[in-house]
């Protein structure tokens, strides 16, 4: 063999290793938990792990419905505000800004995306949560607290991946629109719109993945009650910070009771990311 | 690239390293799954690693009681058996009772204990040596004007049996509940102290009324909570207290301080006490000594429980 068959010989197997590595970090979580979660699920049984609402782990009682309920809520109301917000900020970079006002728009939300998320937690914790405690009533530390740093927490995911999809809109399109004498905001609603419909949906399912496993900054702000959330204004506890809360002091069925929690976590993004796949790949518009 | 080669060959070199990377696979998960099956904190045997290559040269001494005190316990130790190589201390952790009754059956030469011997036991001539005390302070808003709370109040308003404020002298607001997530030490001995359980089946029941609760993940974040709301109460444990922020209240008139938590005045404290019978060996009161040295100490109020000194 001469030398440069060797040199792509030796970085054909480097670069096959590293993808080898990164397949094997994840079999191996995902071995992991499935072996350390499915077996309580079992124990405990389906319906009463997924439906029972009473968390009371030192007695033996792990039922996880409320905190089901607490993530779906959360993320429900995160992703209202924040891709209502992030939408039109993507719309204003994309159609609206000069592009001057863009660049310097821009990077300044993606900053956003960059600050820790313990950093948001405090934040809720010190301005938000007494703020809510004080004008709206309760505790503070609630359901409200939860979606408002949610929505700020995805907010750059949601804006930033809108708007790569508007931008991946044909010019033609809507230089066609204008052409046949419809408004500028008619053309951005109508023909623009609808044709980055794709890139959106998935930017706003993306959008659900962070606010379904965001942890640091939810476990400050949301008051870790177990209970089935009634009002805005009650304190909740999603899944992850259950997992984040107890892990280190839990011991035996506690213990693998949390990990079956991270199991119902897997699946649930495992199926959202079934759903963005699906929707990136039936996209023939952009 | 991949045009270098033929395809069977690059097919063959392909099954070859998915076969290694899988055999690889199972080794790493095989590895990880028996060092951290679920129950092992159960059997709490601490052994010195060193203790493992010598057993038959080193005195072993049989520590066995609290699991409060464990970890403070195993702490010391490290720090003995990294300077007295020849010692190793094995400490189990079945709880306090289990501890002074192997002391006095002889099974352990040291117990720990984190509450003062009662009934039976102080017959038995056990020797307690304090040797730290584990105080907890409970907090409120600094704008709150009560400043006092009797024993019995605290236990109520835990339980959720007083729920505004107005029932201790206070303002008419509702009382928010903080405090910690199940399993937190700090929140086993306050529970403990307080009362805060009932025996069902043979199981402790806890009864504070965690429905009406905000639940904090660590001191910092009960500290952050009451300090952030007027009609909220919490607890922390002494050594961390923020007396900027928050206000530690008074319990039957006596103020919360280290000093009150050593003279036995303020209520919700524990001592963790080291138990020994008859003329310990040398082996076991030089590591006495060692707990009561300054070096000793100084790890004590490292881990935010109150010196002995």
């Amino acid at each position: 063999m001469n030398r440069a068959k060797i040199i792509t010989f030796i970085i054909e197997k480097f670069f096959w290793i590293c993808a080898l590595l990164s397949l094997l970090a994840l079999l191996l979580i995902l071995g992991f938990l499935l072996k350390e979660g499915l077996p309580p699920l079992f124990s405990i049984g389906f319906g009463d792990f997924l439906l029972g609402t009473s968390w009371k782990p030192l007695e033996d009682t792990f039922g996880i419905f409320p905190m089901i309920a607490a993530t779906a809520a959360a993320t429900a109301g995160g992703i209202l505000l924040g891709g209502f917000v992030g939408l039109f900020t993507a719309l204003f970079l994309a159609e609206v800004a000069s592009p001057k006002l863009a660049r310097l728009i821009r990077p300044l939300i993606q900053l956003l995306a960059g600050i820790p998320s313990v950093v948001f937690g405090f934040f809720g914790l010190v301005l938000i949560v007494p703020w809510i405690s004080n004008h709206l009533g309760g505790p503070g530390n609630s359901l409200l607290a939860t979606i408002l740093i949610l929505s700020v927490m995805i907010l750059p995911t949601l804006a930033s991946i809108s708007e790569t999809a508007l931008r991946a809109v044909p010019q033609e399109y809507r230089e066609g629109s204008l052409a046949l004498g419809a408004s500028p905001m008619e053309t951005l609603f109508k023909v623009t719109l609808p044709a980055a419909k794709s890139g959106i949906i998935a930017a706003f399912v993306l959008g659900v993945g962070r606010a379904v496993g965001e942890t640091m900054a939810v476990v400050l702000v949301c008051g870790n009650r177990p209970q089935i959330p009634k009002s805005l204004l009650d304190p909740i506890r999603p899944l992850t910070s259950t997992i984040a809360m107890e892990m280190s002091y839990s011991t035996g069925t506690h213990q693998q009771a949390l990990f079956a929690i991270g199991v119902v976590l897997l699946v649930f993004i495992v199926a959202l990311n079934l759903c963005v796949n699906y929707i990136l790949k039936g996209r023939k518009d952009v | 690239m991949k045009s270098l080669k033929s395809p069977q060959e690059f097919g063959m070199k392909l099954k070859r390293l998915a076969a290694m990377g899988l055999a690889g696979l199972m080794l790493l998960s095989a590895a990880a799954c028996s060092n951290t099956a679920p129950g092992d904190k159960a059997a709490m045997t601490q052994t010195s690693p060193a203790q493992q290559t010598s057993a038959a040269a080193k005195t072993v001494i049989q520590v066995n009681g609290s699991t409060s005190v464990e970890k403070l316990m195993t702490m010391l130790s490290n720090q003995y058996t990294a300077k007295n190589p020849n010692v190793s201390l094995q400490i189990q952790a079945p709880g306090s009772s289990a501890g002074i009754k192997s002391v006095n059956d002889g099974s352990a030469q040291i117990g720990m204990s984190s509450r003062e011997l009662k009934g039976d036991e102080l017959t038995w001539g056990l020797n307690a040596t304090p040797i730290a005390y584990d105080g907890i302070a409970v907090v409120v808003h600094p704008a709150n004007p009560v400043s006092n709370l009797t024993m019995e109040q605290v236990h109520q308003i835990f339980s959720g049996e007083i729920t505004n404020w107005k029932e201790v002298g206070g303002p008419d607001k509702e009382i928010l509940l903080v405090i910690r997530e199940a399993g937190s030490g700090t929140r086993d001995a306050f529970e403990e102290i307080v009362k805060l359980f009932e025996e069902k089946d043979g199981k402790k029941v806890a009864t504070v009324a965690e429905d009406k609760a905000i639940i904090a993940d660590s001191t910092n974040a009960i500290t952050q909570n009451v300090a952030g709301k007027e009609n909220a109460i919490g607890y922390v444990s002494l050594g961390s207290l923020n007396t900027g922020t928050t206000r530690a209240l008074q319990l039957n008139g006596v103020d919360c301080t280290a000093e009150n938590v050593k003279n036995k005045t303020y209520a919700i404290a524990r001592p963790f006490l080291l138990l020994t019978k008859g003329t310990p060996s040398a082996e076991v009161q030089s590591v006495l000594d060692y707990i009561l040295s300054a070096e000793g100490q100084a790890l004590v109020t490292e881990e935010k429980f109150i010196s002995v000194q």
